[in-house]
């Protein structure tokens, strides 16, 4: 894996207020407050990071693809794309990408569209959304409360005529998004498992997430 | 933390097996399907006509439907973008799903032909006429905010709209899906960025959406965001649900590829 790569003064290891490593395929979800800064590694590359955010106070606001995406005036999120909620607000804002596109286009892997993509004999597979089944669980939510998601690393580019593909994925190990956050938020994250597209390669692997406090 | 690889073996089967389905989904679309359906709109049999429903520009409506019936959504005043929702009617968790919709397709742009899929491996419609081909699966329809932004205060939006018939119906705004807007000619450049695409409407404008399951539909029928008419101005938009008919064993939507069968699978086996 990776080594740590520094992007401010200020943003070393010893300082970091969370620093979680999350293994291949699994779930995760973890509290970030307003004026704090949350890394998301790709430490090994390749590795699709299936992400939701929630408003901490209040759970029916949560992350939308559509208003996202309506806001950007485009398909894709990098540097300086705002996260925006269900109800128009800004919840969170990219602040630094060294991989440079991530798609809101495509969702999340599931039991129940794998048969559809690839076939009956994919439904036992461990997927992402019942990840964030048993994630949002924990904190009172159920699948209703699962939306269309971000995949942080994941390449799906869309031809004008419509056409999408997934296709190999560009991130390089440690490979980062920043993004910082404009609102207390509950981060919820599917490590994704899919082998069965080039999300990751077809390789799922361990990732880290690190938030620092905002500077004075 | 460690990572211990899976095999090159394993790796290089996968990769084989998906570009197999990557192949057999892209050669499909230019070979098979349909051209857009006939303009203008050919005349429904009064008597299989279940209800006709005028939503005003700025309005929302919801309804049942049940399997094998068809909505007719038209165009008959003038140009208008329509949003859509659904639910199952049976289990309302289970909802319209167009990220599912578009991965599985491997495409945005939906047409005659094509499936409209729920987030539990189900085809929700059937895309049975279409004269236009130019809906947005993407960025949803408007907000207070972007109504705002564009056309001042006061004005209708589809956000609004849709917790509204959401509430009514027993749900609340956890329940609203990201929404398809019907008659809304989106397509992304190279860049990534949204164009609106007029050439690709006609006056007059239909689609057909034949229900493969029980549901709750719901309508708002206000301007997208990408709209370039810098005045409010949605045009009434007639829906008329129509009583179901047979389905032939080639019908296209249920043949038309790998995955809407795999799909159609999923709904018959829900059914027994
Ligand atoms: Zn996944």
């Amino acid at each position: 894996m990776s080594d740590f790569i520094q992007t401010a003064p200020s943003r070393t290891l010893d300082k970091a207020v969370q620093d979680h490593f999350i293994a291949a395929e699994a779930p995760f979800s973890t509290i970030v407050r307003k004026g704090q800064t949350l890394r998301i590694e790709d430490s090994y590359g390749q590795q699709a990071i299936d992400t939701l955010f929630y408003n901490a106070g209040d759970y029916s606001e949560r992350y939308s693809n559509q208003d996202t995406m309506r806001e950007q005036g485009a398909a894709y999120i990098t540097a300086g794309t705002r996260i925006i909620s269900n109800e128009g607000r800004v919840m969170l804002t990219m602040t630094a990408d060294s991989c440079g596109r991530h798609d809101t286009s495509a969702g999340a892997c599931s039991c129940e569209s794998n048969t559809v993509r690839f076939g009956h004999g994919t439904k036992y597979l461990h997927a992402c959304r019942d990840n964030f089944v048993l994630e949002v669980s924990k904190h009172g939510m159920g699948k209703r409360d699962v939306v269309p998601n971000i995949n942080f690393f994941m390449n799906v580019p869309i031809e004008p005529s419509g056409e999408m593909t997934i296709v190999d994925g560009i991130s390089a190990p440690g490979d980062y998004v920043e993004l910082k956050a404009e609102m207390d938020v509950l981060l919820v994250i599917s490590n994704c498992p899919q082998i069965n597209n080039p999300c990751n390669g077809f390789d799922p692997t361990p990732i880290r997430v690190l938030v620092w406090d905002g500077e004075a | 933390m460690q990572h211990l690889r899976r095999s090159p073996e394993e790796i290089a089967a996968n990769r084989a097996r998906y570009e197999d389905h990557q192949r057999k989904g892209l050669e499909f679309a230019p070979k098979a399907l349909p051209a857009p359906s006939p303009l203008p709109a050919p005349p429904i049999d009064p008597a299989l006509v279940l209800h006709r429903e005028t939503l005003p520009g700025g309005w929302y409506w919801s309804t049942r439907v049940k399997t094998g019936e068809t909505l007719r959504i038209a165009q008959e005043q003038g140009f208008s973008a329509i949003s859509l929702i659904a639910w199952n009617a049976a289990e309302t968790s289970e909802r319209l799903n167009l990220v599912d919709t578009v991965k599985v397709q491997w495409t945005t742009a939906l047409s005659k032909g094509r499936v409209i899929f729920s987030d539990m491996g189900r085809v929700m419609f059937s895309v049975t006429e279409d004269s236009s081909g130019a809906h947005d699966c993407l960025m949803g329809g408007s907000t207070a905010a972007s109504n705002e932004a564009k056309y001042g205060q006061g004005l209708r939006n589809s956000r609004d709209n849709f917790i509204l018939l959401a509430t009514k119906a027993g749900l609340d705004r956890r329940d609203i899906p990201a929404a398809l807007t019907l008659f809304a000619p989106i397509r992304v450049d190279a860049d990534g960025k949204f164009a609106w695409k007029p050439e690709l409407l006609h006056d007059g404008d239909y689609i057909h959406l034949r229900a493969e399951m029980d549901m709750i539909v719901g309508f708002s029928n206000c301007p997208h965001p990408l709209d370039p008419n810098p005045h409010y101005a949605p045009k009434p938009v007639t829906v008329t649900r129509i009583a179901a008919q047979p389905i032939a064993e080639d019908d296209l939507c249920r043949t038309a590829t790998a995955e809407a069968v795999r799909g159609f699978e999923n709904n018959a086996f829900a059914n027994l």
